[in-house]
């Protein structure tokens, strides 16, 4: 990395006392980046980009926003109504953080087929995790704030998850709820923190940005960057091919902002929340649903351990194996493109999610797809097994057996024979 | 590029296949879908339709359901005069003060008054209505899976008799489309409820149509606005996004890749 010489007397002034536009330079403008990336490492530029599109309307919504049971649902609807362009606001924020799971679930489906996870990424991929369970912390708590219906009782739901725990889980319930039910001051508290958890998911990303560049970017083909002619700067190829990526990804936005801005929500939402009444079917919202399908479905004891807690134990270590999966893959390869068969195990995996998803939205003891006999339970519970089992036994397993196709030499010898599927 | 596309697609498929199968819920059967003018990319509200449907809701619903998020300045936006507002408005009698004297005191409403509800609390209302309370209407079709047609088809969907070995309790009615079949509220709507201005012909589904374009529209007032700008802000972004490809192209051209 060569320093760069700054022209401009005033920022040539700054720099020499505090060298950030050196460092811009060095993160945003020179760092070296495999030229074969594929638009699937789009999706972290664009994960930033929601980032603060979500602080930012944030910011305004809470310029108009009453943090109490008795005033939040109307003082939302006042936002919709009459604050100036409320609705823009709010639906941006709405199905911004629908937007930011979708970006990031396909982040992270782009590290488990790239093997982005393995050495010398193995604290990146972690960050990567922490920001995850950020992302589902602060949605969490954003959506008790309108007090609808589905807030109040969705967060009665999963606050009481934690009375699982035995000895420790009625006062760690009350502890959370200020109280001994949801009620004011635990909106309080959720709004408060709900404020607070996307400056510390910022400060994680720079953490995971940071990491990034010490590695530096995985590829399609899995081999590192061994020569200068690998690699091309960020600006201007990797610059404006993230324009042009956030350019459609925009569109995609704001047809759901402008034409759809309820259709990812819960209609019981519009109803004011009422601790006497409790919805028929209380479900999560979309992105939950895969963890809320893996929760439900232990619905056995072991050793005693009682069911309950071991939904938790399962939910929660659903995102915690995600840690460990740099040792669990025994591959010497990176790339599920040179992968013949963990390729298919791969996708096997990403089918997973979706049926536990849909399972997740559905209630125990419907049918399956509708399919007599196949109760939503038993697909939950199989899918929920095959979720661990691909971390567990198909990712060492499978990495120790299979006869991997051979790699290029280089990346650029790969781009000259057409990329990584040649 | 095909990739990226296909990926667009795929996110696309799956979150429309959570979010039904998430809303898929309940036992009463599917309303069925109507047309509404809304409808669509280009479709708007029509303000005759609103407009007779502030009478239905005057005439009959406001007897029990309440209004709050509305104001009567609000009613300008469905083709209201200001004068026209102040005289709805004024038909009103809103509870003020206290006075100077300490006394609560009735004025005829103003346009900044919001629609009063016709109780002075839930439990009156609930006295008043076999133990159910009328929620309050504003929020009514965004409130319901597949809002607008829900609440057409129960407007419409009674029957005067429940079906044979329906188990139907005292004071309920037996509604196609209400969740267990058994509802508090009478049926609000018949042929000629309200005499229409306008002179339309004022069968149950007209008026059903009507009264659920307005609710429509005190739970999406925003609707209009929104759409229109959607199109210029969707039109502006399919530019911008060919500009910046074609620079990409443009950029990329001197790298094998
Ligand atoms: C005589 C009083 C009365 C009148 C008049 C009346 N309603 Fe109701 N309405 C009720 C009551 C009571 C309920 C609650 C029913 C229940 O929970 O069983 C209700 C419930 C509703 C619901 C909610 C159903 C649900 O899914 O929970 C809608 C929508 C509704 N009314 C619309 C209307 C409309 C539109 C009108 C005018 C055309 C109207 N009502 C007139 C008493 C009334
Ligand atoms: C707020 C959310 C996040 C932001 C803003 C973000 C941002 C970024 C950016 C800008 C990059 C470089 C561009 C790219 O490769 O796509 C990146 C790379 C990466 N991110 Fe994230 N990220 C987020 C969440 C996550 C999560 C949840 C994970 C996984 C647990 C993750 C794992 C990774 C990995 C492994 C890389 C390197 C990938 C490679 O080069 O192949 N990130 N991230």
């Amino acid at each position: 990395m060569s320093a760069p010489v700054w022209n401009n007397k005033v920022v040539k002034w700054v720099d020499d006392r505090l060298p950030v536009f050196t460092m811009m330079h060095h993160t945003a403008y020179e760092y070296p980046t495999p030229k074969n990336l594929s638009y699937m490492w789009n999706f972290g530029s664009l994960a930033g980009f929601v980032l603060v599109t979500m602080i930012l309307t944030g910011i305004f919504l809470v310029m108009n926003y009453t943090a109490h049971t008795s005033m939040a649902f109307d003082s939302v609807e006042r936002i919709m109504r009459d604050v100036n362009y409320g609705w823009l606001i709010r639906y941006i924020h709405m199905n911004g953080a629908s937007m930011f799971f979708i970006v990031v679930f396909i982040h992270m489906f782009r590290g488990l087929y790239y093997g982005s996870y393995k050495a010398p990424r193995e604290v990146l991929w972690w960050i990567g995790i922490l920001i995850l369970l950020a992302m589902m912390a602060t949605a969490f708590m954003g959506y008790v704030l309108p007090w609808g219906q589905m807030s109040f009782w969705g967060a009665t739901v999963i606050t009481n998850l934690f009375s699982a725990f035995p000895i420790i889980g009625d006062p760690l319930v009350s502890w959370l709820w200020g109280g001994f039910s949801v009620a004011n001051p635990t909106l309080n508290r959720f709004f408060s923190l709900h404020y607070l958890m996307p400056f510390v998911i910022l400060g994680l990303v720079v953490l995971h940005v940071w990491a990034l560049h010490a590695v530096r970017s995985n590829n399609p083909t899995g081999v590192e960057i061994k020569t200068p002619q690998d690699s091309i700067p960020f600006h201007p190829y990797y610059t404006i091919k993230d324009l042009f990526g956030l350019g459609v990804f925009l569109i995609f936005f704001a047809a759901f902002v402008f034409f759809a801005p309820d259709y990812l929500g819960h209609p019981d939402n519009y109803i004011p929340a009422n601790p006497l009444v409790t919805p028929p079917h209380i479900v999560p919202e979309w992105y939950f649903l895969p963890f809320y399908a893996i929760l439900r479905s232990i619905d056995f004891a072991i050793f005693g351990i009682p069911a309950k807690l071991l939904g938790v134990i399962a939910m929660f270590a659903s995102i915690v194996i995600l840690f460990v999966i740099p040792w669990l893959d025994t591959s010497k390869v990176r790339s599920s493109a040179f992968r013949p068969v963990y390729k298919w195990f791969f996708w096997l995996f990403v089918i997973d999610t979706f049926v536990l998803g849909y399972c997740g939205a559905k209630a125990p003891d419907d049918y399956f797809l509708g399919i007599e006999g196949l109760h939503v339970i038993t697909m939950g519970q199989l899918s929920t097994l095959y979720y661990f089992a691909h971390f567990l036994v198909v990712m060492p397993l499978v990495g120790k057996l299979e006869r991997t196709k051979p790699l290029p030499a280089s990346i650029s010898e790969s781009v000259l024979k057409g990329g990584a599927n040649a | 590029m095909r990739k990226f596309a296909l990926t667009a697609i795929a996110a696309a498929f799956a979150i429309t296949s959570f979010s039904a199968s998430s809303q898929a819920a309940g036992n009463a059967p599917v309303p069925a879908a109507q047309e509404w003018s809304w409808n669509g990319l280009f479709g708007t509200y029509d303000r005759a339709q609103l407009q007779r449907g502030l009478q239905v809701y005057k005439g009959v619903c406001a007897g029990c359901h309440s209004l709050k998020y509305i104001a009567f300045r609000n009613l300008t936006d469905i083709g209201f005069n200001e004068d026209q507002v102040k005289a709805i408005a004024a038909d009103y009698d809103i509870e003020d003060g206290p006075n100077e004297e300490g006394e609560m005191f009735s004025r005829p409403g103003i346009a900044s008054d919001y629609f009063p509800s016709p109780f002075p609390n839930d439990q009156a209302a609930a006295a008043s209505n076999g133990g159910s309370i009328p929620p309050d209407l504003s929020l009514m079709t965004k409130a319901r899976v597949n809002g607008p047609d829900y609440v057409f088809g129960l407007l419409t969907g009674y029957e005067e008799e429940a079906p044979e070995g329906f188990d139907l309790a005292e004071g309920k009615h037996y509604n196609h489309y209400f969740p267990g079949h058994q509802i508090s509220m009478a049926p609000p709507l018949y042929d000629d409820a309200v005499e229409y201005t306008d002179g339309t012909p004022a069968t149950i589904e007209q008026h059903a149509h009507d009264v659920v374009a307005f609710l429509n529209w005190t739970a999406q007032p925003e609707l209009e606005a929104r759409k229109s700008m959607g199109m210029k802000v969707i039109l502006f972004l399919i530019v911008l996004t060919a500009m910046l490809y074609a620079l990409k192209r443009k950029i990329w051209s001197d790298i094998e890749h």
